[in-house]
């Protein structure tokens, strides 16, 4: 880390008569130091409290462990394991099954992957290796800016905007031209799993982008000299200089933006259909673990009702939790700990 | 000298991989920023349209009434915002400072492990355990369930950013407070956090700033509200709120309006986070 990076402490001089509040009222320290006798109560008390603080954040995640486990035994005691590997959810009839749920979070997350993987690493690429130096900030700006707006806002935009453009050009496309692999048949609602995706991809390619970057910008200078050296194209010193040295890294963004994209409701709960059913075709609507809670949660009037919902957030929890994980350590095994510039 | 001495010869299929790359890394930041002008254009069109002075100062109307506005959702997420950093900032920055110095040990690891671990819990499932914790308790929704909810998710980020600023103070200025016979918590609070206060407050912006606009975990803890509302033990509009219900309702007017509002929380969010930077740098703040 450059000294540069340090900031200065601003200090004025204490005026000698005075004292001045920039002087931190030494005087009022001082005097016990001279007395040979300094408190050690303060310092204690102060210890202590800051303690407190930070195992009140480990005492925050054991809350929400315990609230999700608590809330949700009726329902383990009711289903058991079946509970996720059934497709019946009735309210009526009081049979919970999580799978079009489960179904539904990871086709939309592994769709949004699937498109936000290519741009994010191009767009990481082109910042770090080919822009010039003047439009980087920009660029990387701009992308960040991205990651600023809230989830609601991308929905609306979705539900007036995108979801019109995939009714009207992109599905009826796509059904003609690669409607024979089933993944794009049916009639072109708009709304679906495909919508669900797009706005997912858009929504995490700034974090994918950003961590890449953060990844790229780590590998040594030397590794792209050594490689032009041997005669390397520019793009040949990308692939085998750079992006060979970042792969864990970048493997690491991608699963922490499967992360982020597991967990995101409001968005998705907008334009994704909302009805649990598990059809191949992206065109049909679906429904996802988060969207569940947030049209479900406050019309659930039964105690099992209630229990089986929480059981969904507790499993997406848990699922977000491992993904996140994994995704921390590979990103740390090539910034090496280094802090994160990014606040992801 | 002849460059063709130097360079070395490269067959015309790897030049043309490497124009095409380069050609596609391009193509995949203009696919990028597309959706970025785009939702910003149509924020800009159909919201400015839509604001006036009767958006700004009344409540809904019912559905079918021309008119009416936002007011008491730009007031409720202004309360439970407050609530939210009332509860959050503290024990954000005050486990920041724990975190820079007093956890350089093993303890300290696992708190930094746990809030990054708590930095990926959905929004929605906060939610749940906000509406476990207060709502259930109280046995109605309220500002003040939504505010807890938004400052469990804004603790990890203030305490993250609050110790990486705080490590940034160099070792020397604390050890020259603590030879001057500084207690060390007067250290901590009047030296190192004091030169550490602009950072500190960035990362409290963002942490702000990243749940003013969430929506999901306050769905069942404020509620939202059609009328006025300032007490915070009662079900509360809030701005993303509304934008969700006017959005997915059947109505053009209410659509007209969740353009309009959005634009708003838009606004507010990036004035909040400028006016903070600004502060910051030149005003009241600067040198604190």
């Amino acid at each position: 880390m450059s000294n540069h990076a340090v900031p200065r402490p601003r200090f004025e001089a204490p005026d000698p008569e005075h004292g001045t509040k920039a002087a931190l009222k030494i005087e009022d320290t001082t005097a016990p130091l001279l007395d040979g006798k300094v408190s050690e109560v303060p310092d204690a008390l102060f210890a202590g409290a800051m303690r407190f603080c930070g195992f009140a954040v480990v005492g925050l995640l054991a809350l929400i462990v315990y609230q999700l486990v608590i809330g949700s035994n009726l329902s383990w005691h009711a289903f058991g394991w079946k509970f996720f590997g059934t497709s019946d959810w009735n309210p009526v009839e009081d049979q919970y099954g999580a799978l079009p749920f489960i179904y539904g979070t990871l086709v939309s997350s592994l769709l949004s992957l699937v498109i936000a993987v290519p741009l994010s690493v191009g767009v990481a690429v082109f910042i770090t290796e080919m822009s010039p130096v003047s439009l980087r900030g920009i660029l990387s700006f701009t992308t960040e800016l991205l990651a600023a707006i809230p989830s609601v806002v991308y929905g609306l935009w979705a539900i007036f905007v995108l979801v019109p453009i995939l009714r009207l050009y992109v599905q009826p496309f796509l059904g003609k031209t690669l409607g024979w692999t089933g993944l794009f048949t049916g009639p072109p609602y708009g709304i679906g799993m495909l919508a669900a995706g797009i706005i997912l991809a858009i929504m995490i390619i700034p974090i994918i982008s950003s961590i890449t970057r953060e990844v790229l910008t780590v590998v040594p200078q030397h590794q792209r000299e050594g490689v032009l050296a041997l005669g390397a194209t520019r793009w040949e010193m990308i692939r085998m200089g750079v992006l060979r040295n970042a792969r864990a890294g970048i493997v690491g963004a991608v699963i922490l933006g499967l992360g982020r994209a597991l967990g995101e409701t409001m968005a998705v709960t907008m334009v994704i259909g909302n009805r649990p059913e598990i059809a191949k075709s992206l065109f049909a609507p679906g429904y996802t673990m988060a969207s569940v809670l947030a049209n479900e949660f406050t019309e659930a009037t039964g105690d099992l009702y209630l229990s089986a919902l929480i059981e969904i957030g507790l499993a997406l929890f848990l699922v977000t939790i491992v993904v996140n994980a994994l995704a921390r350590l590979m990103v740390w095994s090539v910034t090496r700990g280094q802090p994160s510039k990014t606040v992801a | 000298m002849n460059s063709e001495m130097i360079l070395p010869q490269i067959s015309w299929r790897r030049r043309a991989t490497d124009r095409l790359m380069t050609g596609l890394s391009i193509l995949t930041v203009l696919l990028v920023l597309l959706p970025l002008f785009a939702i910003f254009a149509y924020l800009v069109i159909k919201g400015i349209g839509s604001i006036n002075i009767a958006f700004l100062t009344q409540t809904p109307k019912p559905v079918g009434e021309p008119g009416g506005g936002m007011a008491n959702a730009i007031v409720g997420s202004g309360v439970i915002l407050g609530i939210a950093s009332l509860l959050g900032v503290p024990l954000g920055v005050g486990a920041g400072i724990f975190l820079s110095e007093y956890g350089r040990n093993r303890y300290g690891d696992a708190v930094r492990f746990v809030s990054d671990v708590l930095n990926g819990v959905p929004s929605i499932v906060i939610g749940i355990v906000a509406y476990g914790l207060v709502v259930l308790r109280q046995k109605h929704f309220s500002a003040l369930a939504g505010g807890v909810a938004l400052a469990i998710m804004m603790v990890p980020t203030i305490a993250r950013t609050t110790e990486q600023m705080l490590l940034l103070v160099p070792q020397s200025i604390r050890e020259a407070a603590y030879g001057l016979g500084v207690s060390r918590w007067r250290t901590t609070l009047s030296i190192t956090l004091r030169t550490a206060t602009s950072g500190v407050i960035t990362g409290i912006m963002l942490a702000f700033a990243r749940v003013a606009g969430e929506t999901a975990p306050l769905l069942f803890t404020a509620f939202g509200n059609q009328f006025w509302n300032l007490k915070v033990n009662q079900p509360t509009a809030a701005l993303s709120l509304q934008i969700f219900t006017y959005a997915i309702s059947p109505f053009d007017e209410w659509h007209r309006q969740a353009w309009a509002g959005a634009l708003v929380l838009i606004v507010l969010i990036v004035s909040a986070v400028a006016a903070v930077r600004i502060a910051v740098r030149h005003g009241t703040l600067a040198g604190a």
